[in-house]
């Protein structure tokens, strides 16, 4: 074989992989860049995104749950016991997808200076923000935590390798690691998972876990759980924020309500009325 | 060439059993943790990353700090360097050796290691830091084992690996750029969300990696007949030196920017870590201790290193050069990735304190380390040796 021909085909075969390497790469960059600068010109700084298609979101009045006695605990108890949320008896282990907060940690880049007494007995609901712009799914190496559609962030417990990279992104510490393996049971024999569901799968040791807005109940048209509780007193009010007559746009319009640590660029999809 | 690895004095069988012998004790620890979980670690839900992450993160530095003498030597041609180039490019091989073993040890589920080549990421730092610390592992043996062989052989290195010398340069400030990328772009963190992290990086890793270097060189120089010289010596206590100093620069900076804007989530993590940081009626400060010492003792090793030149001291650049090591070692392999998540954001002190297994495991993967390095060196310094008798 003479050099030019060699030369030939050396310069082939590496246009050839250019060619089927470089438009998947660009698109890959470009639809990351098209989303990043779609979503800052709508938002325009702190507010909300652009309204398209569906985006769930929810109303947490802080009120009535101080109006009501109990109930906050009703609505994590609802949760966890739907999911198969463990309960290892210890805050190093500890596995919560929504639990009661204080003000002050809730919300700790508010003033705390010169409160109202009221506010520091408050039991606030706090969970995952679904956010339209989470940082946890930026993060995660493998897709195992990914932003559907309808805006909820999803978690696949079969593909996360346990880097735990999403749990140093979420700015609201709204995301729990198995570091023991669920399933199992304490020195007394007692299970971790007091009742089992079997309409929802156990996860395994290894994997990061988090609220997930009830998307398997959405799925079959019923209400996330801790919104079902809660639906009585309406402190709870769960719906598509981009439908104007949907109840939550309805709140929304008409009700003062803040997003924790809105500065930061997330785009929350909870809003509190304290 | 690798059988010289396998032929070598009392001393160097003593000390590869020694490193086995903790290998296989970590060797256990990881047993447990792979059949317990990463519960049977210091780590917790407010602190998600402990010494694997913390270690890994540093070790990357030392990878990178071969970058200071193939730098000179292959780019500016500067002789000097000629017997000690080997050396840096065979430490970077064993430094990110440690590197993927500390993220595997850190998986939840290290079975599944492999999602992130079968789904690719581009928007994970992740992702990116998996292809760079890959890519510079490859680059390194090729190139450290193609011009020792080149030596071996008594020619001179073949022309076609001049490419892959010239591209493991940017590699290597790629490497730990991108591992600094893995903290300063997440928000909510105070700590880590500063630009300066990556040069920050890049400081401490030229002076760690070199001084890391200098230590095993002076040993080696005691214990075989292999010297790397002395202009080697002075000019490389030149770059750690200066190095060591614009470390130290950023985090003054760092100091500046929190304490002067008073902006409480910027000071918070530095007060936690060098003056205590009180929550509730408790103060946390089990760290201060360790970042106190870090500063001193690399201020004095800055100090020392440029005595140790003008006295023509051995004794006193290896006592300089590990001072510096130590100082670098607990400034990013403890406080860095520990302080970044005190406090939690949602404003709670978790403190962390490594198990006993993952101080195992952890000592172990540095054994390893040290036994990749030391098959290595012996292969490098006896073909080193024997070309030069």
């Amino acid at each position: 074989m003479d050099s030019k021909r060699r030369d030939f085909l050396k310069i082939a075969g590496l246009t050839a992989i250019a060619g089927i390497a470089a438009p998947s790469a660009f698109n890959t960059l470009l639809k990351g860049e098209a989303i990043a600068s779609a979503g800052q010109a709508a938002a325009g700084g702190h507010g909300a995104a652009a309204p398209t298609g569906k985006r769930y979101g929810m109303v947490i009045d802080v009120k009535k749950f101080t109006e009501n006695p109990g109930l906050a605990e009703q609505c994590v108890s609802a949760c966890h016991t739907i999911h198969n949320v463990p309960d290892f008896g210890n805050r190093k282990d500890e596995i919560k997808w929504i639990w009661i907060e204080s003000y002050e940690h809730t919300f700790p880049t508010e003033s705390q200076y010169k409160r109202p007494d009221a506010l520091k007995d408050m039991p606030i609901l706090t969970l995952c923000n679904h956010c339209d712009n989470p940082p946890c799914v930026r993060a995660c190496p493998t897709k195992a935590t990914y932003k559907k559609k309808d805006g909820i962030v999803g978690m696949d417990y079969h593909r996360c390798i346990g880097c735990r990279f999403c749990m140093a992104a979420c700015p609201y510490g709204a995301r729990s690691f198995n570091w023991r393996d669920p399933r199992g049971k304490d020195a007394n024999g007692q299970p971790f998972i007091k009742a089992e569901n079997p309409k929802y799968p156990t996860r395994m040791r290894g994997v990061v876990e988090k609220c997930n807005f009830c998307t398997e109940r959405l799925a079959i048209g019923q209400i996330p759980a801790c919104v079902e509780v809660a639906a009585q007193t309406k402190a709870l009010v769960f719906g598509d924020m981009n439908d104007p007559n949907s109840e939550i746009s309805q709140v929304l319009k008409t009700s003062f309500t803040i997003q924790r640590n809105p500065a930061i660029g997330t785009h929350p999809s909870l809003f509190y009325i304290i | 060439m690798i059988e010289k690895a396998f032929k070598g004095s009392t001393g160097y069988w003593v000390w590869m059993l020694f490193l086995l012998s903790i290998m296989g004790v970590g060797g256990l620890c990881y047993v447990q943790q792979f059949n317990y979980g990463l519960g049977i670690t210091g780590m917790s839900r407010d602190v998600t990353w402990g010494v694997y992450i913390s270690q890994f993160t540093f070790l990357v530095g030392v990878a990178a700090g071969g970058l200071m003498l193939v730098l000179p030597y292959y780019i500016h041609n500067y002789k000097a360097f000629g017997r000690i180039v080997i050396l840096g490019e065979f430490m970077a091989i064993a430094a990110i050796a440690m590197c993927l073993m500390f993220i595997i040890a850190d998986l939840g589920q290290p079975m599944r290691a492999l999602n992130v080549l079968l789904h690719p990421t581009p928007n994970s730092m992740l992702f990116w830091d998996m292809i760079v610390l890959n890519g510079y592992l490859f680059l390194n043996i090729l190139c450290g084992w193609v011009v020792l062989q080149s030596e071996y052989k008594g020619i001179k290195y073949p022309k076609w690996i001049k490419p892959f010398i010239y591209l493991s340069i940017p590699w290597a400030i790629s490497i730990h750029t991108v591992t600094a990328f893995l903290y300063c772009g997440l928000p909510g963190r105070h700590f880590w969300l500063t630009a300066i992290l990556a040069p920050r990086f890049l400081a401490s890793a030229f002076a760690a990696g070199p001084a890391l270097l200098m230590v095993i060189a002076m040993i080696l120089k005691k214990t075989t007949k292999f010297d790397v010289g002395r202009e080697a010596q002075d000019k490389l206590v030149t770059i750690i030196g200066y190095a060591a100093m614009l470390n130290f620069f950023f985090l003054g900076c760092e100091f500046f920017v929190a304490y002067y804007s008073q902006i409480p989530g910027h000071m918070h993590t530095l007060d936690y870590l060098f003056w205590g940081l009180g929550h509730g009626d408790q103060v946390y400060n089990n760290l201060v201790p360790f970042m106190r010492a870090s500063v001193i003792m690399g201020l004095a090793g800055i100090a020392l290193i440029f005595v140790s030149r003008a006295k023509q001291s051995d004794g006193l650049l290896v006592i300089s050069c590990l001072l510096i090591f130590i100082a670098f070692w607990i400034d990013k392999g403890l406080g860095l990735v520990l302080g970044g998540f005190v406090p939690s954001p949602l404003e709670y002190v978790t403190e962390y304190v490594p198990s006993v297994q993952e101080l195992g495991i952890t000592a172990a993967i540095w054994a390893t380390g040290f036994f990749i390095l030391s098959i290595l060196y012996k292969v490098a310094i006896s073909v080193k040796l024997e070309k030069e008798a």
